[in-house]
């Protein structure tokens, strides 16, 4: 139970971290809800097309808000050396790792998906798709912070760490994208969304898994 | 090869505008990649050989502190 | 596997081995040129235009063979800390990433006259795509620190994370890309591979494959003696 415990504990440490830093953890979000707001006045402000492209600019929009604050994640613990407490710790650095990745969530993905039921409503999309689109952004965000933790890690050290976190992410955010974005496609046109969904939880079991497991061991190997 | 027949080769049935570049950047990207690749090798092999050659100068040299 | 991690005799294994290496891509690319060129016949469907085939084909399978490469010397690197595969992995990358352009650059090349466009957001050229894109980032990863070993190691994993994507990345994209089937029918790759085609296709194939061998060892070569420039010069500074 111990375990548990310093597991919420770090948990908790992250978010009032986050908090104290106030308007920071809003960036994401901010960010989210302002490039949603551009593509109106990018493509025009005809209902029907805004509709149909609404699922894919929201997705797009919630990873790249994702990302903004990725380089941050292991960035402040690991520039003031409490990443090597963290790795000599007792909770072994995979749960860390997970702590850190929950805290991430919450104060990036959760507000995401709070805004994006607004954002499809500003862009017409089909009152079919809110479901499916809030249900895919519940699956998709964690995958997001997940797979981007280990880039995230990766970059530590590195020269021009934003741009090549980037580089790393993306590609590997695109199976999110994709299943993300069909499933509400899938609810608008009126076809099942259910096996868009499960493939989502799919990946998101699998990442769960061994996310941790990658990143501590780049975090490791950043250490050593 | 007559003049007919090599200027037909040479059209590509029309498609003479993809099929040469596809063939010339291949050519192009492969043996720019191995020159370059070859060049790295003799560089760094006559930086060695160089270094090494200082390095027993120095040390058959008496009065060298090095 | 552990007599090569030994770099003197991956040297001394280079030096036997290059040449002949560089004798027979020569000959097998210029074979295979001549067979794509000269003596095929052309596709009753697509004309002369499906000899482009014979440098896409063969350019895609390469990056994808040279991507096994790369993560399977990541993953030996890693788990052995095996210093000549670390450094083959290093020397596969741009190898690879030369592949995967050329397979990008002949299939659009291909795609004008068959698809009348030069990209398609087609399956296959979309996972290739994004191929690239993992190895620039491997590379882009691998130069970003000031300690080379840093960077090969966390290269090195990143080449083990895309890995295991890979196949969740080709999956998603073939399933995203039945969602948006085109109505264009004409698929590359759309003829049936007749045996008149088979021989040039296996003959470019082969050349691909020794010229990757051939520069692998070149560029490894290269990693080698720079990593003994390196150790005279600690030793000339300090010794």
């Amino acid at each position: 139970m111990t375990a548990m415990k310093a597991f919420w504990r770090t948990v908790g440490r992250d978010l009032q971290l986050a908090l104290r830093q106030g308007m920071d953890s809003f960036t994401a979000v901010v960010f989210f809800v302002l490039a949603v707001v551009l593509f109106p006045f990018g493509v025009g402000p005809e209902p029907a097309v805004l509709a149909r492209i609404a699922p894919g600019v929201i997705w797009v929009a919630a990873l790249l808000a994702s990302m903004l604050s990725l380089e941050r994640l292991f960035q402040l613990d690991y520039e003031d050396g409490s990443l090597e407490l963290l790795a000599l710790a007792p909770l072994p650095l995979e749960a860390a790792v997970g702590a850190k990745i929950t805290a991430h969530w919450l104060t990036t993905g959760l507000p995401l998906i709070v805004a994006a039921p607004v954002l499809a409503v500003l862009l017409q999309m089909d009152a079919a798709g809110f479901v499916a689109l809030v249900a895919a952004l519940a699956l998709g965000t964690p995958l997001l912070s997940l797979i981007g933790a280990i880039g995230a890690a990766l970059v530590l050290g590195a020269r021009r760490g934003g741009v090549l976190l980037s580089l790393l992410v993306l590609p590997l955010y695109i199976p999110v994208l994709i299943f993300g974005v069909a499933a509400v496609d899938a609810a608008v046109f009126g076809f099942a969304v259910r096996p868009h969904l499960m493939v989502l939880s799919g990946l998101l079991l699998a990442a769960l898994v061994l996310v941790p497991w990658v990143t501590a061991a780049a975090l490791r190997q950043a250490l050593e | 090869m007559e003049a007919g027949a090599l200027s037909a080769f040479l059209a590509m049935g029309g498609y003479a505008a993809y099929v040469w570049p596809a063939f010339a950047v291949t050519a192009v990207v492969l043996i720019g990649l191995l020159v370059a690749s070859v060049r790295s090798v003799r560089c760094r092999e006559a930086d060695l050989a160089r270094l090494r050659a200082e390095l027993r100068e120095k040390s058959e040299d008496p009065t060298g502190e090095a | 596997m552990h007599r090569y991690a030994n770099p003197g005799r991956v040297l001394r294994l280079s030096r036997t081995l290059v040449p002949w290496l560089g004798a027979a891509t020569a000959l097998l690319i210029a074979a295979g040129a001549y067979l794509a060129l000269v003596a095929s016949p052309a596709d009753y469907q697509q004309g002369e235009s499906v000899r482009i085939m014979y440098v896409h084909v063969p350019a895609a399978w390469m990056a994808m063979f040279c991507y096994a490469i790369l993560a399977g010397a990541s993953a030996v690197g890693l788990i052995w800390k095996h210093p000549v595969a670390e450094l083959a992995a290093k020397a596969t990358a741009p190898i690879g990433a030369s592949f995967t352009f050329l397979a990008l650059l002949t299939g659009s090349l291909w795609g004008k006259p068959m698809w009348g466009t030069w990209w398609v957001w087609d399956a296959r050229l979309t996972s290739v795509l994004i191929l690239f894109f993992l190895y620039l980032g491997y590379m882009a990863l691998h130069s970003a620190f000031d300690d080379p070993a840093r960077g090969a190691k966390a290269a090195a994993i990143m080449a083990l994370v895309g890995f295991v994507n890979v196949p969740i990345i080709k999956f998603s994209v073939d399933w995203w890309y039945t969602l948006h089937q085109p109505a264009s029918v004409f698929r590359i790759g759309g003829p049936t591979i007749d045996a008149s085609m088979l021989l040039p296709l296996g003959v470019m194939a082969a050349g691909f494959t020794t010229y990757y061998f051939y520069v692998v060892l070149l560029r490894l070569r290269a990693e080698i003696v720079a990593g003994k420039i390196k150790a005279l010069r600690l030793r000339q500074v300090y010794g």
